[in-house]
């Protein structure tokens, strides 16, 4: 027996819909968050994280009542994000009902909230969020603003001052494949799972059965998917039951 | 079996407390979120959530004047189901902060952290299994190595092994859920364990509502 991998879909919510895109554009309808949420439960997510893409460049604040609606409606844990900026944010959204939060830009803009946060609520609750591009010297650099804005900050040297922070996990997601089903990408993984000692969530590229359990074996915690799930490409349960013959430690 | 609970469900500003509630009011029994000694009058069982830091949730509970109330109801052997935090605080202190804050001190034995082993990710977070040390009635209708919601970086240490109900292995065996007389309490989060947690809190409510 051990700790399951977890799978977990990820709802991009745009104008209170559920959306996806294509590296972070092209913006697709994926239905209504709170019957979407409720479904992931019932086909066996480990965990539903909700992302408001648009509320942080929008520069607005996350919709309320939507999580509220959503954590009325599910028994697994939650993650909320997406515009984020002050402790008052998250005191909000946990009282809404979200079990942790998730931080990027405004944790690039004010690292000492990962910090304040983290002792005021518990590091269990407070996830960072690093959207990750390669640049042409192979490394990887971090963007804030869903993806609009290169802060030039290397985002293994970044997730590492996180965890120094008081970050209790990392939602990595991969910008070059977001989208695109070409697979995660594992290099990412390998080096942020090999530096941290906190959980990473795999994000961004997931298309076959096969890129979860390579997710796994490059030492993530969790899986994310987006589309995969939204459009019934793949289903939980499908994913799941490969990795159980894989070996993966995993919940059915 | 009708009958509706009347709970009495702490609320001391630790952790998210309404998905609590909702698994409760799931099994039509009514919540009360009390914040003084007063607010347990009347009340047939005691919930004690809790997710954060064990200073800051014996700190809570003291401007709260709690701490010698929930002694008081455990020692009159009332229902009781403490949940992670709610779990820790039973014992008598935690390394969390160095044993500095005293907890309930229910039960000898104190709250300690994971050993630091390679790939032995802190905080335990996630789904993971439980070995049942007793086919206790509060564990009827699940699996037999059930899933539950973890996340957690400490966990209690009970001097009496005989009370610990399960066990979890995630680096070392430590006691994931204890049971006595009418006191339960778990280190995972059954309001977060889909359903194999709401089984678990209706098997522990109805054993209090047959008692009522």
């Amino acid at each position: 027996m051990a700790l399951a991998l977890r799978i977990i879909p990820c709802l991009d919510v745009n104008k209170g819909r559920v959306v996806k895109g294509t590296r972070f554009l092209d913006l697709k309808d994926a239905g209504d968050p709170v019957s979407v949420a409720k479904r992931y439960d019932v086909e066996g997510a480990d965990e539903v994280i909700f992302l408001d893409i648009t509320a942080s460049s929008d520069n607005r604040k996350i919709m309320l009542n939507v999580v509220k609606a959503c954590a009325e409606q599910i028994f697994i844990p939650l993650t909320v994000g997406g515009g984020v900026r002050n402790l008052e944010d998250i005191r909000t959204l946990l009282q809404s009902g979200a079990d942790k939060v998730s931080m990027n830009t405004a944790a690039v803009q004010n690292p000492d909230l990962i910090n304040k946060s983290s002792d005021t609520f518990g590091s269990q609750c407070i996830v960072l969020a690093i959207d990750a591009k390669r640049t042409p010297s192979k490394k990887w650099n971090v963007f804030i603003h869903g993806g609009r804005t290169d802060t030039q900050l290397d985002a293994i040297e970044w997730a590492k001052k996180g965890q120094k922070l008081g970050a209790g996990e990392i939602l990595l997601t991969s910008m070059d494949r977001d989208g695109t089903k070409a697979g995660y990408d594992l290099e990412l993984i390998e080096r942020l799972t090999s530096t941290l000692t906190i959980p990473v969530i795999a994000s961004g590229g997931a298309g076959t059965l096969d890129h979860f359990y390579s997710a796994w074996r490059s030492g993530a915690s969790a899986c994310l998917a987006a589309s995969l799930f939204h459009y019934n490409q793949l289903s939980i349960a499908k994913v799941k039951k490969y990795l159980k013959i894989k070996g993966v430690p995993i919940r059915i | 079996m009708s009958s509706q609970l009347n709970v009495a469900l702490i609320n001391y500003g630790m952790g998210n407390l309404r998905s609590v509630s909702k698994a409760i009011e799931n099994n039509g029994d009514k919540i009360f979120w009390v914040q003084s000694a007063r607010g347990l009058k009347n009340k047939d069982i005691l919930v004690l959530p809790g997710v954060g830091a064990f200073g800051q949730a014996v700190l809570n509970l003291k401007k709260l004047n709690l701490m010698e109330p929930i002694v008081e109801w455990i020692k009159e052997k009332k229902p009781f189901l403490g949940i992670c935090l709610g779990y820790q605080l039973l014992f008598e202190a935690s390394e969390e902060n160095k044993g500095n804050a005293r907890g309930l001190g229910i039960f000898k034995g104190t709250v300690k952290g994971f050993p630091k082993i390679k790939n032995l990710r802190i905080p335990h977070m996630g789904w993971n299994q439980l070995n049942l040390n007793k086919r206790a009635a509060l564990y009827t209708a699940l699996p037999k190595n059930p899933y539950f919601y973890f996340v957690h970086s400490y966990f209690p240490v009970p001097e009496d092994k005989t009370i610990i109900s399960a066990e979890c292995n995630y680096g070392i065996n430590f006691a994931a859920s204890i049971q006595k007389e009418n006191l339960f309490a778990c280190q995972f989060h059954p309001e977060k364990s889909s359903c194999n947690g709401l089984t678990l809190i209706k098997n522990i409510f109805n054993i209090y509502r047959k008692s009522k």
